[in-house]
């Protein structure tokens, strides 16, 4: 399976719903790609891979939202950041379980995922968070 | 030596920008151009204006598409070719982009360039899921990072990195609120105090309300002509002298940093560049304060300071109105406000003014040379414009 499956973002969080970070990886010149995407972006190689990322990584930057679209306003405030997985690649999400306070920039966080439920509209992706680690 | 001109501005207008209630874009761009045709009466409408290129951003608004033709019948510019350009903020910055290039083509010798938007019939939470829009959506935008939160991520970095305070952020909204209450049509017209910018609401922090550019209805057009004809219709033409533009990964998050705008830094370059000039050859500039920490970094990716040092530039007031480089004369996104499609154009109006000295209270003497920097969303496009006094 997952050497067939298509390079894109609706994989990813498909891959998310089996628990599983996953990005493609180019098998000309080495350039993992995150988020996935049909082609290399360093050497236009379509010949890829996926492989599997380690869910922990370092905070780089954060913020704490108080005001949000509609379909967040239940959630505020909410705090968000960019996290630097281990290998380097970066990912943006929620960060929660942690008083807003304790949150430092470099701190370690994990990826935590969320099934997702059966949505009545496009798209049904999980959606993942980070967590203290 | 500095370059020759690609398009010469011999014309600009600007609706009033603010709560215009019961208008719709389309009524609010025909009162920008109005004013356009009226400041230039040399030029015949119907019979010199050849092409139309128009910025606006989103179609969710007022639930209307296709901006190009609708905006030129109500300019009463019916059948010229009239097309939109869309890059999020810096839509108007592409529209006058398009223009320059269409007169370099030779296709044309005369031109309007424009942009518009109609926000303020809409709810906050509505505006903001509109605006969100710009930015990544399966990964931004589905985590529930909002537009204010891609630019509160950038201001906690470079705070971190820099020492940047909110403070400093805060001088940046005093400046720009000091600046449009001396412009008869900025949105906010009011002073603002350190004290009330700080403790105003939090919206991400560290951004608060004094932090964000506002919420407005608004349109801007410039009237642009081949550089040799612009004399033919007014004395006081403005030269544009270079022209940038640049994109970026749409995710802040793929990008290598998150303290200064990488299109921007690079759309500067290629207009320093074609202008043959340098950075302290500016004397006045807009630049894209859709948040203070924008035009701290806005200073940085300019050159008109090292990386780091945004927050001092404006602590020692060199970009006040009376200071060495005054910059967002006109009040800015923050106080003039931020009709998100007329921003670019509604830019170089602004320098078409002080150029020519018809900024009246707001005018900075003496002044030849001017840039505009205008960014779309959290900077994955940014476009930046040369000009000089003809
Ligand atoms: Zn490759």
């Amino acid at each position: 399976m997952s050497e067939t499956a298509p390079f894109t973002i609706e994989q990813f969080y498909k891959f998310m719903n089996e628990g599983k970070v996953m990005a493609a990886k180019c098998k000309k010149c080495g350039t993992i790609l995150l988020p996935p995407r049909p082609m290399c972006i360093k050497c236009h190689s379509n010949e890829l891979e996926w492989t599997e990322l380690a869910k922990r990584g370092k905070l780089l930057t954060y913020t704490i939202i108080h005001v949000a679209p509609p379909q967040f306003q239940h959630l505020i405030p909410y705090a968000v950041g960019i996290v630097k997985l281990e290998n380097g690649l970066k990912l943006p999400g929620m960060i929660r379980g942690i008083e807003f306070e304790k949150i430092k920039i470099g701190m370690e966080l994990q990826i935590e995922i969320e099934k997702a439920q059966q949505a009545q509209t496009w798209p049904s992706w999980p959606k993942y968070y980070f967590k203290p680690a | 030596m500095i370059g020759k001109p690609l398009a010469s501005i011999v014309s600009a207008g600007l609706s009033k920008f603010g709560k215009i209630e019961g208008l719709y874009a389309r009524e609010l761009f025909a009162l920008a151009a109005k004013e356009a045709f009226e400041r230039c009466p040399n030029i015949d409408p119907k019979k010199d204006v050849q092409a139309l290129f128009i910025g606006h951003m989103g179609e969710s608004y007022e639930h209307q598409g296709h901006t190009g033709a609708t905006v030129a019948d109500w300019a009463g510019l019916l059948h010229i070719p009239a097309t939109r350009t869309e890059c999020a903020c810096a839509s108007s910055g592409a529209a006058l982009r398009a223009g320059i290039m269409a007169i370099m083509s030779g296709l044309y010798d005369i031109v309007m360039v424009g942009g518009v938007e109609k926000m303020t019939h809409r709810s906050t939470p509505e505006v903001t899921e509109f605006l969100a829009m710009a930015s990544d959506f399966p990964f931004e935008q589905w985590h529930g990072i909002t537009f204010p939160g891609l630019y509160a991520l950038m201001a906690t970095a470079h705070m971190h990195k820099y020492g940047t305070t909110e403070e400093q952020l805060a001088m940046v909204a005093v400046k720009n609120h000091h600046n449009g209450c001396l412009n008869p049509k900025a949105h906010m017209q009011r002073e603002v105090t350190l004290e009330k910018a700080l403790s105003s609401r939090v919206i991400a922090w560290p951004l608060k309300l004094y932090d964000c550019s506002l919420i407005t209805d608004g349109a801007s057009c410039l009237i642009l002509t081949k550089p040799e004809i612009a004399k033919k219709y007014t004395d006081m033409p403005v030269h544009i002298i270079g022209s940038g533009q640049a994109s970026d990964s749409i995710g802040i998050y793929e990008r290598e940093q998150f303290t200064s705008l990488t299109a921007a830094k690079e759309a500067a370059k290629q207009a320093y560049k074609m202008a043959g000039l340098t950075p302290n050859d500016i004397q006045v500039a807009e630049v894209h304060d859709c948040f203070t920490i924008a035009e701290i970094i806005a200073y940085e990716d300019l050159g008109f300071c090292k990386p780091g040092e945004g927050g001092k530039l404006i602590e020692e007031g060199v970009t006040t109105l009376d200071g060495s480089l005054p910059v967002n004369t006109s009040g800015g996104l923050k106080a003039k406000g931020h009709p998100v499609g007329a921003t670019g154009t509604a830019q170089a109006y602004e320098i078409y003014l002080q150029l020519t000295g018809q900024a009246e209270k707001r005018q900075v003497e003496n002044v030849e040379i001017g840039l505009t920097h205008n960014v779309g969303g959290s900077g994955a496009t940014a476009t930046v414009h040369i000009y000089r006094r003809g």
